[in-house]
């Protein structure tokens, strides 16, 4: 058969090429093909990819994602002082161009892997995927995958993690999670950072920021935490030590392809 | 900034299809785009002749549809339109709701030229 003279055209397949079908023909000899293809599939089929692998060792990934400067390596290093004795830590780190970060992690006797992303403004799940591969994941209990500081693009792009974790520091304004509505309602978690400088700023209400997370129909709890006082990071480690635990009972209940494991545990913001 | 890798995607896809229908020529790429997925519509638009440049859809013109945020309640059941950085129900102001629409960017329909009928382009 062929695609010239309609021999290929079936009783089976007619409705596919005739009038209004999928894959009409038009007299000018143009085809009109209606797809209907997510244009993320490609990065979505790796990201599953490495949820599997994830899965596989009973690890929890977790994604942080903020603008550059609000404070998630200095969150990581304060959570590995307090864990380390708990769990197995690694982290992933996506820059543009240094390796500054990782060395700050692996400085506190933890595996980093560093991408470096050069110009692109995200980690998608094929770095990550790379980055995987030279992690000791057997024996882990948790990775952080540090995204690019960037409150615009990491959002879209699945990495294989378990849950999302936003950070908004304080000198970046409360309105954040209206002005970046894709970032944050995506995350599982809001961590309201350098909690120290808001008596000076003065202008930064931690309720207004829940509520307008809360207005993304989002019911991820907010939390309040300064790295640097150690103000409000029980809370954070205490749901941390949660989640690796609904993790392994998730892991435990034979579900290793579900992405879904978000529980929100506490549906209304503390903050 | 990651709209020229979405191009990157969209045109790959293209080029398949093409490819598989043996077609000379991509004329019209229809593109679905909601205010929720990241993706700034402006954006694409002016990354796509950069990526399109030497591919089969060199001269193709791209039209994005652009798709509207709708959540349905939780509480009330509406199914109501509404702004992307305010989820709200807007029947009665609940924010219990499920994102129905707006966050997609799907490739929705090609057109292109088949090689017999234009008369051009490789047949082996």
């Amino acid at each position: 058969m062929c695609d010239t003279c309609g021999c290929n055209v079936t009783n089976a397949n007619r409705h596919l090429v005739s009038a209004g079908g999928p894959f009409e023909f038009t007299e000018a000899g143009t085809e009109s093909v209606h797809v209907l293809q997510n244009l993320l599939h490609a990065n979505d089929r790796e990201a599953q990819h490495n949820r599997e692998h994830f899965n596989r060792h009973c690890v929890l990934a977790l994604n942080l994602m903020s603008s550059p400067g609000a404070g998630k390596t200095a969150l990581l290093e304060k959570t590995i002082d307090a864990l380390r004795t708990e769990f197995s830590i690694a982290v992933i780190e996506g820059d543009l161009e240094t390796e500054n970060d990782a060395e700050r992690i692996r400085s506190k006797g933890v595996p980093a892997i560093q991408i470096s992303t050069g110009s692109a403004c995200h980690l998608d799940a094929h770095m990550v995927h790379g980055a995987l591969h030279e992690l000791p994941l057997a024996g882990l209990d948790i990775v952080f995958i540090e995204n690019v500081g960037n409150l615009v693009c990491p959002a879209s792009f699945d990495l294989g993690q378990h849950l999302n974790v936003a950070l908004l520091s304080s000198p970046e304004g409360d309105d954040k999670p209206a002005k970046y509505p894709v970032m944050f309602r995506a995350a599982d978690l809001m961590l309201i950072t350098k909690s120290d400088l808001i008596e000076v700023l003065g202008d930064f209400d931690p309720s207004r920021a829940a509520t307008l997370l809360r207005e993304l129909a989002n019911p991820a709890p907010a939390f309040v935490l300064s790295s640097r006082s150690g103000c409000g990071l029980p809370q954070w480690l205490d749901w941390l030590r949660e989640q690796v635990e609904l993790r392994r009972l998730c892991d435990a209940g034979g579900e290793p392809g579900n992405p879904e494991v978000t529980q929100h545990a506490d549906a209304r913001a503390d903050g | 900034m990651h709209e020229l890798q979405i191009c990157q995607a969209l045109l790959g896809e293209v080029a398949a299809l093409a490819g598989a229908r043996n077609a000379s020529r991509v004329t019209d790429i229809h593109v679905g785009v909601g205010p929720l997925s990241g993706v700034e519509a402006d954006l694409l638009r002016n990354a796509f002749p950069i990526a399109a440049a030497g591919t089969a859809a060199n001269s193709a013109r791209l039209h994005l549809r652009l798709i509207p945020v709708r959540v349905r309640c939780e509480e009330c059941g509406a199914e109501t339109s509404v702004q992307a950085n305010r989820l709200l129900c807007g029947r009665c102001d609940n924010w219990q709701t499920t994102l129905i629409g707006g966050d997609e960017l799907v490739l929705e329909r090609v057109e292109m030229q088949r090689s017999d009928g234009a008369g051009a382009g490789g047949r082996d």
